[in-house]
């Protein structure tokens, strides 16, 4: 087994801390600025992947289709008003081509509504492209596949 | 408290129903006898779903847990998935190919032929003399409980109701007509969303049929400006008044309707912009001017094209608040990887996170809640009207298709739907 640089798996694990802590902050108009322009972002079953399907239920494949997102839950969308936790592991980083990284970190996702009760929301993990230079990484892609297939209600906030 | 009280009996009719019929355990295995294992067609899933032999699929018949099969000579079947001896699972994945055709229940290893019949039991005559199943034991009296099976352009139904009208007339023209300009060509398979909502099944199917809500639940249209004034409506409903479908349409002969994008663009002085109009594109692909076709098949499914997203979805009713919605998505077979990557950027519209469909499932989630404790309360469904029409247009501003799904629906479960007693003024 190589051993990772560490400071690669500083800077893929503090993205990671800061992505979660940003979206259940409900920092949400920062949370497009984790991912480069010509990015991809999609949060996909497990039964879909591992059946080579493609269907998603969030597949944007532009920032400003990450943009347009967070415009839409703030000023259009209802949904039942929560908090979100994310709770995620240290990333596995996979290869490392010069500077764009894979990496896999595990995450749940824990949910709390107005009856104060937190419920595990979704838990799954994401699959990363990442490019990192000078000191910081972006996400280049996201795939959150998830294994809570049953979706409760709706999934509003990204995961 | 007001001592002139008395109790009356009212019978719930389609503008008015009563709100125990979200909540109540009685209601609710009246309706798993009267509606889903009554005189209906149940949706099970796509042939496209099950395309070799072998091929299965777990399903659901109201809370009744099914598997579609597809045989070894194309034909498809469908039986309960409860084995004849104990009443145990005998499949137990949500969907795969049994080669060998057998499924077998893993508790004592009672065999069946992806028709549902028993075709292994065993120890069956005992072992050296002992033990064994009786002389008299005849397999064929204990095969799967087998349903019929029936599909229309790929869209596969079952019933446990043998004797009933074909599916083609169960459907009826109307309905057909809408299902063949989805199926027009053959389909593939794009994957799976699943939405449990803490709601009554009944709930939603109100709200597929629901096209007053639409403008004003769901606000992605107009909060990015977009208003498409020019559009033409209208629905459709089937001669029993349960099934309906609802489309809207660009007139005819009008300017080349390329975009939604581009007509938001035009008129979005002072709303808020879309950064990415790409989500929003649409691409005639069927020949008329239909962008959305909201198809809904009494008691358990709804077929959709919305832009060019297609998908059925499927209603399963786990409990009087418990329903799950399987959304299927899927493309047509000669799509190329930038349709598919096309429809993948329009499926952000629809489905459990759609920026236009979200709001449902909160929706129906808040009139469960809303009707907790209303025994004896009605809802009130005279938007456009009391009677229920086979046609309706401009739609928008009715819910005659809510009355047809009530109208059916009561009639379907006649004396079973036990009336209140309401506390009236002496």
């Amino acid at each position: 087994m190589n051993l990772v640089d560490p400071a690669l798996q500083g800077f893929v694990d503090s993205l990671n801390a800061a992505y979660g802590l940003c979206l259940d902050d409900g920092r949400l108009e920062e949370w497009p600025e984790f991912f480069v322009e010509d990015c991809l972002y999609q949060v996909i079953a497990r039964e879909n992947v591992d059946n080579g399907l493609p269907a998603a239920v969030m597949y944007c494949d532009s920032k400003g289709m990450l943009v347009d997102r967070v415009v839409a839950l703030r000023q259009a969308n209802v949904f039942p008003e929560h908090f979100s936790r994310h709770l995620i592991s240290r990333a596995v980083i996979t290869p490392v081509n010069g500077n764009m990284v894979s990496a896999e970190a595990s995450y749940a996702v824990l949910q709390t509504r107005n009856d104060g009760e937190t419920r595990i929301y979704n838990a799954g993990k994401y699959i990363d492209k990442l490019f990192v230079a000078e000191g910081s990484a972006k996400l280049v892609s996201r795939t959150c596949v998830y294994d809570t297939h049953r979706i409760a209600t709706l999934l509003a906030t990204p995961i | 408290m007001n001592s002139h009280l008395r109790v009356e009996a009212q019978q719930s009719i389609p503008t008015a129903v009563d709100y125990k019929v979200y909540h109540d355990p009685e209601v609710f295995a009246a309706e798993q006898r009267n509606v889903f294992k009554g005189r209906i067609w149940c949706y099970l899933g796509l042939e496209a779903e099950i395309p070799n032999a072998g091929d299965f699929r777990a399903s659901f018949v109201g809370e009744t847990p099914v598997v579609l099969v597809r045989g070894q000579e194309d034909k498809i079947f469908a039986w309960v998935n409860r084995c004849a001896h104990k009443g145990a699972t005998v499949c137990r994945s949500l969907r795969g190919n049994q080669a060998d055709g057998a499924f077998v229940c893993v508790y004592h290893q009672w065999a069946y032929d992806a028709e549902g019949a028993l075709v292994g039991v065993p120890f069956r005559r005992g072992m050296k003399g002992v033990g064994g199943y009786d002389k008299e034991f005849a397999p064929a009296n204990h095969s799967l409980e087998k349903l019929r099976v029936e599909s229309y352009k790929g869209m596969v139904f079952g019933t446990f109701a043998s004797e009933i009208e074909p599916l083609e007339d169960f459907l009826g023209p109307v309905m057909r007509k809408y299902i063949d300009r989805v199926f027009h060509r053959p389909i593939k398979l794009l994957g799976y969303a699943r939405q449990y909502m803490a709601a009554n099944w009944k709930l939603y199917s109100e709200n597929s049929r629901d096209s007053y809500h639409g403008a004003l639940l769901h606000l992605f249209y107009p909060t990015f400006g977009i208003y498409r004034q020019s559009q033409e409506s209208a629905g459709e409903l089937a001669e029993q008044g349960f099934h309906n479908v609802f489309t809207v349409s660009k007139p005819k002969g009008d300017i080349d309707y390329t975009s939604f994008g581009d007509e938001a663009n035009r008129e979005m002085q002072s709303a808020t912009k879309l950064q990415d109009d790409r989500l929003l594109q649409f691409r005639p692909e069927i020949d008329d001017d239909i962008g959305l076709h909201i198809q809904s098949l009494f008691p358990n499914v709804v077929l959709q094209q919305i832009q060019n997203t297609l998908a059925t979805r499927q209603i399963v009713t786990h409990g009087p608040d418990k329903t799950e919605l399987v959304w299927t998505y899927f493309g047509y077979a000669d799509d190329d990887e930038e349709t598919t990557r096309h429809r993948l950027r329009n499926l952000n519209l629809v489905g459990p996170s759609g920026l236009i469909s979200m709001e449902d499932g909160e929706a129906v989630e808040l009139c469960q809640q809303g009707t907790v404790g209303a025994e004896g309360k009605y809802n009130f469904i005279e938007m456009g009207g009391d009677d229920v029409r086979g046609y309706y247009a401009p739609m928008g501003m009715d819910e005659n298709a809510v009355r047809g799904f009530w109208k059916g629906y009561l009639e379907l479960m006649g004396d079973a739907l036990p009336t209140s007693a309401v506390e009236v003024p002496a």
